[in-house]
């Protein structure tokens, strides 16, 4: 095993700042609210003289112009959560290290992804993109990253007799110790954590308590440590918030559109796809319109889902204005990517079928493109029946159907009365009786019967009448 | 020289798209056999041609206007290849159909208005992974029949429109344009066009007994 660690320093800046204004003098404070004092500044606020410790009121003093705001723990929490999930395409197990790291382990992938350089390469590469610079420690033990990453950037040491040297070097203040352990020991005139470790055990444990002790334990790995390992929602649902009110659907698109690439990332992240998914609309009277979009085969390609969204969306009807988009998933199956033949001939704007039922389906409506079966009855309604599970797959067995006499290619959707001048009897009668079981009943006798202008028809008689032709299907 | 422009010339004349009238009586035509012997002898190709609108034109329902085409949709859908009815005016009939042979795992019908309903044969026609197309269109024009015929030849699909008979006065780019009449007696099919046919002595009506 093989631990990174990322020490996301700055996170309670983030969490309560926006990128703009973290040019500022920016400091965070905490603390019961009338004594509240400094957390954490900025460089800038720290070039002023403003310090982490300081009175609030100090700080004030000091610099006038700095921007002071209390912490906020739940925004923290919600920012590594999305770093984990962020984390979670580099490796299965990640663990949110609280209050600001995240912990991946990376000895299984490492070769995958061409060795820790390369690696971290790609981590820093992909970190910047979001606009972050936290400082990474790679350990064989996780409690061991975790202080590195908290003392120093760009630890790599995947031996423990190594890490146990560069553990020494960590100044307690970083070592991740309570305030008051940390007090304690500088007082007395410890340093480094090599002086810790250098302590008789029983005493040490005596002076700061049996949980610090535990955490020097982990860190060396003497005690094995137990990790809550992340695991990524199992139902997406993000949103945006529109800045003006949207009458309507274009400009809902470009939002809708960043929406399915999320969704896409999300989907990839978990190796999965989707088969439904919501487009919510919020409304400002706190009304929503739902467009629920679905699927005969889960896709997860950002374009495919925008495409098959934007043209549901378009048919909806907005009858207020909109305030703010999301899109919701919450039933995610399993992706299995279609097989397509190496040697497949391409075509010139050629679309799978896959893609075209699903376009059509997008634009017509999904009750509109329908497969066909057959049924095992005998009363012609019910001898057949709409299929749509061969649209996606024609791979089940197709029924057998009994060979009856002859059928009529077309059926009418309801039978008419027969209204020909000069008709005769071709064949027949054929008598269907049945479906007394179902409270359908029917007693007909069914005739092929042409008609004056040389038409086919299929035509039928209550049993035992001789007048009333009604008509049911045409021998097209 | 004149062997070189010779040879040159040659090699453009093998190109496939040329046809030379002194070369062959018949010019190529792909064709999917319609299943009636007599039928098919009387078209260019053998049959329903391949990546081209048909237009069957008929005046009455239940004259014989769809099993005319089941030989080959048996054919096409036991292939594993699709077959669309879009818009049709009446359900069309699974037992029928599995009684002449289609495998229905494969037939696909689509219901939607005129207008969407030529949108969505285009669409099937022009994606390549439709084998035939069938469309009911009351109000197909020249233009909309031009698009169908594109589709199809970029999708190398079969593409059959039904219209009514009245429709046969006017021009249309399909290949072929079939005719049914129909008498209490008999259904006769006239082809009323047909690309390809130069052979003005061919029949051109045939009587199919009922």
């Amino acid at each position: 095993m093989l631990w990174v660690c990322l020490h996301f320093f700055d996170l309670p800046l983030r969490a309560v700042f926006e990128e703009s204004e973290r040019d500022g003098l920016c400091a965070v404070a905490e603390g019961p609210r009338q004594r509240q004092h400094i957390f954490m500044t900025n460089a800038n606020a720290q070039n002023a003289g403003v310090r982490p410790g300081q009175p609030l009121a100090a700080a004030r003093a000091i610099c006038a112009n700095v921007q002071a705001r209390t912490r906020d723990i739940a925004t923290e929490q919600r920012l590594l959560k999305s770093l984990a999930a962020w984390a979670y395409r580099f490796s299965s197990q990640v663990s949110i290290a609280e209050p600001d790291a995240l912990l991946i382990e990376v000895g299984a992938s490492l070769h995958l992804f061409g060795g820790w350089p390369k690696l971290e390469q790609r981590l820093r590469k992909s970190l910047a993109r979001i606009d972050y610079k936290p400082s990474l420690a790679v350990a064989p033990i996780p409690a061991a990253a975790r202080a590195l990453a908290g003392h120093g950037d760009d630890y790599f040491i995947d031996k423990p007799d190594p890490m146990l040297n560069a553990l020494g070097y960590v100044p307690i203040s970083h070592s991740g110790l309570t305030d008051n352990s940390i007090a304690l020991l500088y007082n007395v005139g410890l340093r480094t954590l090599r002086d810790v470790f250098a302590l008789p055990r029983p005493e040490l444990a005596r002076r700061i308590g049996t949980k610090e002790i535990d955490l020097l334990d982990r860190m060396r790995g003497l005690k094995s440590d137990v990790l809550a390992l992340y695991e990524p929602p199992s139902a997406f649902n993000n949103r945006i918030e529109l800045d003006d009110r949207v009458e309507a659907w274009p400009p809902l698109l470009f939002p809708l559109r960043r929406l399915c690439g999320e969704l896409s990332l999300f989907l990839t992240a978990r190796d999965g796809g989707v088969q439904h998914y919501e487009i919510v609309l919020d409304h400002e009277d706190r009304t929503t319109t739902r467009v629920l979009i679905e699927l005969l085969t889960p896709q997860r390609d950002a374009k495919a889902l925008y495409e098959l969204a934007r043209s549901r969306l378009e048919h909806a009807q907005l009858s207020q204005p909109v305030c703010c988009i999301a899109v919701f998933a919450k039933d995610l199956p399993e992706l299995r990517p279609r097989h397509k033949d190496l040697f497949e001939p391409r075509r010139e704007q050629g679309l799978d079928w896959p893609s075209l039922i699903e376009r059509l389906r997008s634009h017509l409506g999904d009750t509109s493109v329908r497969g066909l079966s057959g049924v095992a009855d005998h009363r012609p309604e019910r001898a057949w029946n709409f299929d749509d599970k061969s649209l996606a797959s024609p791979n089940r067995v197709s029924h057998s159907i009994a060979r009856l006499s002859p059928r009529p290619l077309w059926l009418l959707r309801q039978t008419i009365p027969l209204r020909s001048a000069s008709t005769r009897i071709v064949a027949g009668p054929e008598r269907i009786e049945s479906g007394w079981w179902d409270g359908a009943d029917m007693r007909r006798d069914y005739y092929v019967v042409q008609t004056g202008e040389g038409q086919r028809a299929w035509a039928f008689l209550a049993s035992g009448s001789k007048d009333g032709w009604m008509l049911h299907g045409w021998f097209a | 020289m004149s062997a070189v422009i010779a040879s040159a010339l040659d090699a453009v004349l093998q190109h496939p798209g040329i046809w030379r009238r002194s070369a062959s009586a018949r010019p190529h035509v792909r064709a999917l056999s319609t299943g009636n012997a007599e039928l098919d002898a009387m078209l260019p190709g053998g049959g329903w041609p391949c990546g081209a609108v048909s237009e069957i034109l008929f005046e009455y329902d239940g004259i014989g206007e769809l099993s005319l085409l089941m030989p080959a949709l048996a054919d096409i859908t036991q292939r594993g290849q699709r077959v669309v009815f879009v818009t049709p005016p009446y359900i069309p009939y699974a037992p029928a159909l599995a009684a002449h042979g289609v495998d229905l795992r494969y037939v696909v019908q689509i219901d939607a208005n005129p207008a969407e309903g030529a949108w969505s044969a285009e669409q099937c026609l022009r994606s390549g992974s439709c084998g035939a197309v069938l469309s009911w269109l009351p109000i197909a024009d020249y233009t909309l029949l031009r698009r169908l015929q594109l589709a199809a030849e970029s999708g190398d699909a079969l593409a059959f429109v039904f219209r009514p008979a009245k429709a046969a006065s006017k021009t249309s780019p399909a290949a072929l344009r079939l005719q049914l009449h129909t008498d209490a007696e008999q259904t006769d099919i006239e082809i009323l066009k047909c690309r390809g046919n130069l052979d003005r002595r061919r029949p051109v009506r045939l009587r199919c007994h009922t």
